[in-house]
This record gives structure tokens, C-alpha cells and sequence, in this order.
């Protein structure tokens, strides 16, 4: 199953590798994983999307709290969250392709953000599966994808602090 | 206090209490080495290979329970003491390795002898920390120290960069008193609840087996195992990491489990009912195939490491806390209510476990006329009394010395268990003598390990460490022969020691006594001169053993602990 698990980790160097360092030495696999330091700047927020049977994640996390420089974490998919990702897509369109493109990133509530006679680049934001449902409804040859990987929160008063 | 950051590293040293540091100079710390030579409150050992100094201090640390401290170079420094850092990581011992860094400005440029020492390790230790200013170096060392003895310990590597030590830059020393970390805080007291939860189950069981790992040393709660399973009369065993934990001569004590575990240790497991898990981490050397592993039973796991509980085997009752408090607290709500276990139930048990010991599964041919490695472990037992302190490097000698030599007390048996680090076993015992300088010390060893790390004899004969070296010498690597022989049907490929030394030649070349023994009969004189005529002096003793001796019982892998191969078996086409 897909969880997205969110880490404070002290804002030091070398303390995203510890993380890395983890998932690669025991063989679990990372999908996303997103690090910005936060309003405490002693601190830095990951977001981390992973899948695996329940036995995987209950080591994963224990194996995270386990890091010295892991202050806390929480599993968001255990609870009502909210979970974001943003898209840069550069897609190339000509003649009546333009209007399609232009039609389809208002659905997706999505903005062209930059635009050449052979190009739209479009910026999206959502959930991840929105972000894939809007590439398969893509026509039009894409140049080039960028994905900021998933961010998330949860939702009501819950917060994750140290 | 103005001092330079070389002597600030000493000071803190001498100010933690440090008795020794274990070390190897080399151009990043020569800095910190000016500063050890202008004091005599740390002492300094110096060995032959950086490897050395960290089993040094591992040896040091296990037979002690205080950390093991180690200071190297950059580059080679560090690389060379990874093996040692990464055993002491695979057994929870705490200790603290220094390691010389480029200076600052050079760090990134490929500089002469750098290398990312924290990138290397990152793996292998508990944390590790880069010193980038001076001001940091006494506040950063506290930190290591208090995470490499606290909680479930482990190694912890400081990386220092030559710049940091600089005699030049003096700034206010004071020992930094307390530490604090705020995403650090492991847990000592198990959860009432599942204290209780877990005597109700203990108290119900018809057929209990105990089974106990190095946490018990680690956290010196031999008292309070003790007490616990006499309270019960409950069977015990114990791993390889555990010995000694509990008294191998106590009649409750079944042995060690495991692939090479006693067979009423093995088939006890099998058939019990609940089982008690403290301090033990489930490891694959001990489960077998953990879907054939202890089928019927409820299962108690006391810890302190979470990510310990539930990793290989699920567990019913996982207690997180410190195995000597958690022992405590179990002791004192038993005793509380005077609750008793099913007496009747536990006869019956104990009737069945008394017939598998019946198998005799530790026999040997006694009257071969070659000597047998077994023999000469059980000669030492006798001639050291049970009271000297073991280390053992890693193949069938480790697992001969661990079923043979009866452990009646904790840190007395020293082992690389989870790395099985060959060459661990020489170093080690010069930790050990170090701290217990009038204590008989002993290294089991092989032909093929103690060739790793032999240039250590240099480092006994500088400071004049009297340790036995008993070399179990049958001219194969013989752990590797004898899975050649079970599952390569005996190819034995590169596992014989061709070109051996004269070890006799060779101790005496460094300065010790060399003995080499042939015939069964003179193997006890030999080890009782070893330990009374020659009492002061490293003496070499080469046992030249029987080359085709098997370690028995054996699990293979992927069996359970009652598809053993015994010792009977050999010969009718079973093993």
C-alpha cells in the first residue's frame, strides 16, 4: 500500500542522507521525497511517499525514529490528510492542438505559464493521481515533465511539531 | 581554560573518564598526538593496523561495559577501522572512534589521504558527527559518547578536521557536564501494561522456554535473569551473544541455540508454548527458517530497540525498555502476588527436555588419536577454572569455544557475533588484558583467522600482554570446509590453508613463547604451562587438530531448529 510519511529532521548537513542512506541499505523503496527547511529553521520537512505491506512501514518508521537526527514523523495515510504535488510540463503545440491544450489545463484548473509559437508550458497542482490523470489526457508531444514529488499535510487540528 | 583543539580532545578524554585510547597516528592527528605526548592521563596503545585499535576497543568495551575510544587518521585511517566499527555495530558496543579529517578548506578537493569518512560509515554506526569549528569539538564529543552508551549502544564516529586541532587557535575549555538531544530519548521503563499482560502469559504457559541475547550483558541484568528464571524454573537458553548472561553450569541452562545450538536447546524451542525472548534479536543464525520458527508458541519480546521487536519474527507481547528494569519490574509484580506457574505442566516439560539431553549432542570421539578441538576447549575450561576471560575470532573454533567453555558470568565471553569478523579475536584480548591486566586471557582462534590480524603480537609484546593464543590449527578455513563438505559435496575449494608459518618460529620472532602440540596427552600440560610457568608472557600455544572435525548439531539454512544434523548422524549418509 501507498503511505506518505512525513519527517522532521534536523536541518543539518548530511542529515537527508541518513534517510536516503536508509531506504537504499534496507532495501525499501522510495517513490517521492520532498525536503524544505521550515518557519523553525533548526528543522526541515520531508515528505516521503513509500509502498510496502504493513510489517515494511512499521519497520520503516521505527527504522526512521531510530535516525538521531529524526525528530519526528507521522504516518499521513493513517488519517484525513491532504497531500499536494506541482507540475511544470513543457508540451509541444501547433495549429488547433493550442485551443485543446489550452482547454484542457483550465479543467484540470492548471495555467500556461510560458509560451513560445511552438510551445505552452503548463503548472499544475493537486494530488499525484491528478497530476498522472492530466498526462494521459495529454495529446500533444511532451518536451520535458518536472514533478515537485508529494507534499502533505493533515487534516483539522493535528500538526506535526517537535 | 585556553586551550587548542588537540588539547581540548585529550582533556575531554581524560575528563570522561577515558583509560585508554586506542590508536594509529598519521598526518590529520598528528595535532591531537602533540597533545597526548605533552600529558600521561590518557594512555595511549598503539597498534599495528587501525583494524587492531578498533577490536582493541571493542574488547576493551565488551569485557568492561565502558566505551572502547579509538583514534586514526584520515583516508586509510578511516577505512581501515570500518571492519571494526561495523562489528562493533552488528553487537551493540558502544564506542567512540575518532577519525582525522583534511583540514576544512581541503574537505571536497580530493585532498591527500581523504576520504568521506562520515559518508563511509553512515551505515555501520549508531551516528556519526564532521567537527567543523573548534568551539563544537568538546559539546560534539559528549554527544558521542552519550549516544554510543545510552539506549541500545553502539559505535559512534567523530570526524575531526585537521584545522579543528590546530595548536594555534586557543579558545575556553570547560567538560561539558550534561547533553541534550531533543529527538533522542530512549525509552528505559517497559509499559505496565504489557508487563502485566506479559506475566499473565508467562505464568499460563505448560511448556516455557526462555531464550536470552547479548541485551542482558549489555545492560548488566544477569542479577535480574537470575532471579527471574529460578523464580519460574522455567528452561533458559541463551544466543551466542548471551553467554554467560545466565550460569552454562546452572541446571536450568540448556545450552546455546541456534544453527549450532544444543539439541534440547533446539527441539525446546521447537515444542514450547510461549516463549520469553529478553534482550535477543532474532537473528537468522538462531531462527532458521523463521516459518518453521517455534510454531505453537505465544511470544514475550523484551527490548530496547523497537525497530527490534516484530523485525524477523512477529511477536504477541513486545515490552520496549531496558532489559535490567523491565526484568525488575516483571520480578517484583510476580513476587508481589506470589503468583506460581503450573507446577504439574512444568514436571512434564522438564521430563521431556531431560530425555532430549539424553542425545548427548556435544559427543566426540574421545579416544582419537588426534587431537580433537572440542578436547581442547574442554582442558582449558578445566586448567582456567571457568574464570578467564574468552575471546575467539569467527569459524568452528568460535562455535567449539561456545559450546565447550561453560560461561558462569557476563563479559567474559567476547565474540564477534553478528559481523563474524575474522581477526577480531587477538586485538580484542589486548582490550581485554588492558583492563584486566592480572586476569587470564585467552584467544581462541584458527590457522585462517588469526593470520588477519597477527601483526597485533607486536602490540602485545610492546606492552607486554600476557595473552594465551589458542590456535586450533587443522590447516583448513574450517566453518567453510565443513558447508563444502555438507552442501558442495566436498569441493573444498580454497578453503585449505596452504604455506602456513611456523607459528612457533613466528611468536618467538616477535618476541613470545610458541609451543606447538601434536598428541592429545600433551595438551594439557601445555595450557597449564601456558598459564602458570609462562603466566607472564603472550605464549602462542598451536594445537595442530583434527582436519575432517565438524561442528554438530547444525542447522542448514532454511530448516527448522528440529531438522538438526547431529553428531550421531555422521557416517549414515544423514550428514
Amino acid at each position: 500500500m501507498r503511505h506518505i510519511i512525513s519527517i522532521l529532521l534536523e536541518n543539518e548537513a548530511g542529515a537527508l542522507s541518513r534517510v536516503a542512506g536508509l531506504f537504499s541499505a534496507r532495501g525499501y523503496n522510495i517513490e517521492s521525497l520532498t525536503v524544505a527547511p521550515t518557519e523553525d529553521e533548526t528543522l526541515s520537512r520531508i515528505t516521503l511517499v513509500t509502498r510496502g505491506s504493513d510489517e515494511i512501514i512499521e519497520q520503516i518508521t521505527k527504522q526512521l525514529n531510530k535516525l538521531i537526527d529524526v525528530v519526528k514523523l507521522v504516518d499521513l495515510t493513517q488519517g484525513d490528510h491532504i497531500e499536494r504535488e506541482m507540475m511544470m510540463i513543457k508540451t509541444r503545440v501547433t495549429g488547433d492542438d493550442r485551443d485543446e491544450v489550452k482547454r484542457l489545463t483550465e479543467i484540470f484548473r492548471g495555467r500556461i505559464i510560458d509560451v513560445t509559437d511552438a510551445t505552452y508550458t503548463v503548472e499544475l497542482t493537486g494530488s499525484a493521481s491528478k497530476l498522472d490523470a492530466f498526462i494521459k489526457a495529454l495529446t500533444v508531444p511532451i518536451l520535458e515533465t518536472v514533478r515537485s514529488g508529494v507534499a502533505g499535510i493533515a487534516r483539522g487540528e493535528k500538526s506535526l511539531h517537535p | 581554560m585556553k586551550l587548542s583543539g588537540g588539547e581540548i580532545l585529550v582533556q575531554f578524554l581524560h575528563d570522561e573518564g577515558v583509560e585508554y585510547l586506542f590508536g594509529y597516528p598519521g598526518g590529520a592527528v598528528l595535532h591531537i598526538y602533540d597533545a597526548i605526548y605533552k600529558q600521561d592521563k590518557v594512555k595511549h596503545i598503539l597498534v599495528r593496523h587501525e583494524q587492531g585499535a578498533t577490536h582493541a576497543a571493542d574488547g576493551y568495551a565488551r569485557a568492561t561495559g565502558k566505551p572502547g575510544v579509538v583514534l586514526v587518521t584520515s583516508g586509510p585511517g578511516a577505512t581501515n577501522a570500518v571492519t571494526g566499527i561495523a562489528t562493533a555495530y552488528m553487537d551493540s558496543i558502544p564506542m567512540v572512534v575518532i577519525t582525522g579529517q583534511v583540514a576544512t578548506q581541503y574537505i571536497g578537493s580530493d585532498a591527500f589521504q581523504e576520504v568521506d569518512a562520515v559518508g563511509i560509515t553512515r551505515p555501520c554506526v549508531k551516528h556519526n558527527f564532521l567537527v567543523k569549528r573548534v568551539e563544537d569539538l568538546a559539546s560534539t564529543l559528549k554527544k558521542a559518547f552519550y549516544v554510543a552508551t545510552t539506549g541500545r549502544p553502539g559505535p559512534v564516529v567523530v570526524d575531526v578536521p585537521k584545522d579543528v586541532t590546530a595548536p594555534n587557535v586557543k579558545i575556553d575549555y570547560e567538560y561539558p557536564q550534561s547533553v541534550t538531544l531533543r529527538s533522542y530519548n530512549p525509552v528505559e521503563k517497559g509499559h505496565p501494561k504489557q508487563i502485566k499482560q506479559a506475566v499473565d502469559i508467562i505464568l499460563s504457559a505448560k511448556q516455557p522456554m526462555i531464550y536470552t541475547g547479548g541485551g542482558v550483558v549489555l545492560s548488566a541484568a544477569a542479577a535480574e535473569l537470575i532471579e527471574f528464571t529460578h523464580y519460574l524454573g522455567y528452561p533458559i537458553t541463551s544466543t551466542l551473544m548471551g553467554l554467560g548472561a545466565y550460569p552454562a553450569t546452572d541446571q536450568q541452562f540448556l545450552g546455546m541455540l541456534g544453527m549450532h545450538g544444543t539439541y534440547e536447546a533446539n527441539m525446546a524451542m521447537h515444542e514450547c508454548d510461549v516463549l520469553i525472548a529478553i534482550g535477543a534479536r532474532f537473528d537468522d543464525r538462531v531462527t532458521g527458517d523463521t516459518e518453521k520458527f517455534c510454531p505453537q508458541a505465544k511470544i514475550i519480546h523484551i527490548d530496547i530497540d523497537p525497530s527490534s521487536i516484530s523485525k524477523n519474527v512477529k511477536v504477541h507481547v513486545p515490552i520496549v525498555g531496558n532489559v535490567k528494569t523491565v526484568l525488575a519490574d516483571i520480578n517484583a509484580v510476580m513476587k508481589e502476588k506470589n503468583s506460581q506457574p503450573d507446577k504439574e505442566a512444568l514436571g512434564k516439560w522438564w521430563t521431556q527436555i531431560k530425555d532430549w539431553q539424553k542425545e548427548d549432542c556435544l559427543q566426540y570421539d574421545r579416544n582419537s588419536k588426534l587431537i580433537k578441538p572440542q578436547f581442547v576447549l574442554e582442558k582449558l575450561y578445566e586448567v582456567t577454572k571457568g574464570d578467564a576471560y574468552i575471546t575467539s575470532d569467527v569459524g568452528q573454533h568460535q562455535m567449539f569455544a561456545a559450546q565447550f567453555y561453560k560461561f558462569d558470568k557476563p563479559r567474559r565471553w567476547i565474540n564477534s557475533g553478528g559481523l563474524g569478523t575474522m581477526g577480531f579475536g587477538l586485538p580484542a584480548a589486548m582490550g581485554v588484558q588492558l583492563a584486566f591486566p592480572g586476569a587470564p586471557v585467552a584467544c581462541i582462534t584458527g590457522e585462517a583467522s588469526i593470520q588477519m590480524c597477527i601483526q597485533e603480537l607486536s602490540t602485545c609484546m610492546q606492552y607486554m600482554l600476557p595473552i594465551k593464543v589458542v590456535n586450533l590449527n587443522n590447516r583448513y578455513m574450517g566453518m567453510v570446509r565443513q558447508w563444502q563438505e555438507f552442501i558442495y559435496e566436498s569441493r573444498y575449494s580454497h578453503s585449505y590453508m596452504d604455506a602456513l608459518p611456523d607459528f612457533v618460529k613466528l611468536a618467538e620472532a616477535y618476541g613470545h613463547v610458541g609451543m606447538q602440540i601434536t598428541d592429545p596427552k600433551d595438551v594439557e600440560p601445555a595450557l597449564k604451562d601456558a598459564f602458570t610457568k609462562y603466566k607472564d608472557r603472550l605464549v602462542f600455544l598451536d594445537f595442530i587438530t583434527d582436519q575432517s572435525e565438524n561442528v554438530y548439531p547444525m542447522i542448514k539454512t532454511g530448516q527448522g531448529h528440529h531438522e538438526m544434523y547431529l553428531a550421531s548422524q555422521r557416517g549414515r549418509g544423514l550428514a
